[in-house]
């Protein structure tokens, strides 16, 4: 049996009657054309991107002009990765260096995005000089900015100036009540405002914002934070919304809230989802809109692939010591861009031409046959399966079904092992590892070892080390069919229930 | 008649661009107000735009030494509420 790959495209859709048929490996599948050309190689926005091409944030904006109940201003660590939070503050001519250096040492990294640690429109010089830099100087790299909103109207027409065309508005809610639950402040027209006043300020400029750059063309990907028993009821209007103003793209977070962040949420406990809650959320809101589920809420000056930060190597006062010429780089970069894509569209085509196969024969006689399955993937890239269990720091999640393989979302853990002869508390990362499987029934991985086999086992999770170095979704679609072979896909509606 | 920032200052540069007298400047370990400059913004806004934009309470004061957003009055956390948020994180 063959099965089409699928993104972001409801089960019960199924293959091409979901309107994305021949591109259904691509959740841009259903983009016209010229928005498709602008976001295929940028790995915030396509899932299948996000393994070859990589970003890269500078922190160059550091003053904020709104209060969020998940961000504490105070956060500076360099083992945290998450959102607002940075280590080395740059001056735009140091972040234009950087981006320079970067860009010639990794010559995948096709975007730059200002992000904070703050919000880059509260910082418009800061921002502005630094994109204006670059796009005189390294025009082969894409701009993107991320804004809380609150001053996004004021901005829009120098956006457009500086070629940056992908914007991405936090909104978290439309609804002032709910606001009011998650922003006790802004900063707004020389003033502080406080609560529900604030909330409907906020909300009216991110939803002016928006409408302004889609009239201009500006690409926007809109970010909401999932906050349970606050916002979670709320966010499928708030998708459907966004969807009908133009947005491109709804990122759905997980809260991350944590006691020793010192944030509000933070300190009063409030809980980030479970990962069934978030898939269930994006599901509901992937009826109405194209949702992306790859994020993995890098830091504010991340660099390197989606899931990787090599800021490190990148520090200022290593740069100092690097001679970058540029233009130099720049015909290498398009050399290897031009490889990649070529690696790409081959394996589109290849897809394509499976996806037709399957749309004429064989879906629909299977289709009720078979339950949907979780299957975990352990990989570093390049869209195999090339990463043992022990080194994984976390997994790809996908969804099996008669209506063909869907990513789900990425979950982390700690590595298992982290390689030498002693796994020091192998035992508790083991466990974070299972826990975070919760729900999968295969993880397929290049290699695992003797001792979380009978673990995972017992869990209800099958590991599988036959598949090294197969593309992700040839693999889950043979272990789709093995299962159905051996009579594990029999349609039973308890566990229907516990996978979706 | 002027402010002052103290070592709660976190750096986040919210208020430097803001003031009307270019008294804030960036400084180690936190920013500083000069207090030849500083002039609480009288005649420019309503609202001392410092004290408006700053996210951590208690981190400027005024002449008597008094936080001017002081604690509770940001996070909406009084100070007795936070003690025992507090002490049940160092419990747990």
């Amino acid at each position: 049996m063959e099965l089409p790959v699928l993104n972001n495209v409801a089960p019960e859709a199924g293959g091409c009657s979901a309107g994305s048929c021949g591109s259904t490996d691509d959740q841009m599948g259903h983009l016209p054309e010229h928005i498709r050309e602008k976001v295929f190689n940028h790995p915030c926005y396509s899932e299948e991107a996000h393994h070859y091409f990589a970003r890269m944030h500078v922190a160059v904006a550091p003053a904020c002009n709104i209060q969020c109940h998940y961000c504490n201003r105070k956060y500076d660590c360099a083992n945290e990765s998450r959102p607002g939070v940075v280590s080395e503050l740059h001056h735009p001519v140091q972040a234009v260096k950087k981006v320079l250096a970067v860009a010639a040492t990794i010559p995948q990294m096709t975007v730059l995005g200002i992000a904070g640690p703050g919000d880059p429109l509260a910082n418009p010089e800061r921002t502005f000089e630094t994109f204006r830099m670059l796009s005189e100087q390294a025009p082969d790299i894409k701009l993107c900015v991320s804004t809380n909103g609150l001053s996004l109207p004021d901005h829009v027409d120098e956006m457009a100036k500086y070629n940056i065309d992908h914007v991405t508005i936090t909104i978290n809610c439309v609804d002032p009540d709910v606001g009011a639950l998650i922003y006790p402040w802004i900063f707004w027209k020389n003033k502080r405002i406080k609560g529900r006043e604030a909330a409907a300020i906020l909300i009216e400029q991110q939803q002016k914002g928006l409408e302004m750059l889609v009239a201009r063309g500006i690409l926007v990907k809109v970010n909401s934070v999932m906050i349970p028993g606050v916002n979670d009821k709320h966010l499928a209007e708030v998708s459907r919304i966004v969807k009908a103003k133009g947005a491109f793209l709804h990122n759905v977070m997980p809260l991350i809230s944590e006691a020793e962040h010192g944030t509000f949420y933070g300190m009063t406990g409030q809980r980030g989802p479970t990962n069934e809650e978030l898939q269930t959320l994006q599901d509901e809101c992937s009826g109405d809109m194209n949702m992306m589920r790859h994020c993995r809420q890098c830091r504010a000056d991340a660099v390197g692939l989606l899931g990787e930060d090599r800021g490190d190597e990148f520090t200022m006062d290593k740069i100092e010591k690097m001679d970058i010429n540029y233009p130099e780089a720049m015909k290498m970069r398009a050399e290897v861009h031009a490889a990649i894509n070529e690696e790409l569209e081959s394996k589109r085509v290849a897809k394509n031409a499976k996806v037709q196969l399957v749309s004429i024969d064989g879906l629909k006689l299977n289709k009720p046959e078979t339950r949907p399955v979780l299957m975990a993937i352990a990989t570093k890239g390049g869209g195999v399966i090339n990463e043992h269990f022990g080194h994984a720091s976390e997994f790809l999640i996908y969804e099996a079904s008669p209506s063909g393989v869907r990513f789900i979302g990425h979950r982390k853990t700690v590595a298992y092992c982290e390689g030498g002869d002693t796994c020091g508390d192998g035992e508790t990362a083991l466990d974070k590892s299972i826990k975070a499987l919760t729900g999968c029934e295969v993880v397929l991985c290049s290699k695992i070892g003797f001792e979380p086999w009978g673990p995972l086992e017992s869990a209800g999770i099958q590991p599988n080390g036959e598949h090294a170095m197969e593309p992700i979704e040839d693999a889950i679609l043979a272990m789709y069919e093995e299962m159905r072979v051996a009579g594990k896909l029999v349609h039973k509606s308890s566990e229907q229930q516990k996978v979706a | 008649m002027a402010f002052e920032i103290i070592e709660s200052c976190v750096n986040c540069w919210a208020c430097e661009p803001l003031c009307p007298n270019k008294a804030i400047y960036e400084a180690r370990p936190h920013f500083m107000i000069d207090p030849d400059k500083c002039n609480e913004c009288a005649g420019d806004f309503e609202e001392s735009q410092c004290v408006s934009i700053c996210p951590i309470e208690g981190a400027i004061l005024n002449e008597l030494g008094e936080a001017l957003n002081p604690p509770g009055s940001l996070t909406g956390i009084l100070p007795a509420k936070f003690a025992e948020l507090v002490a049940r994180q160092q419990a747990a």
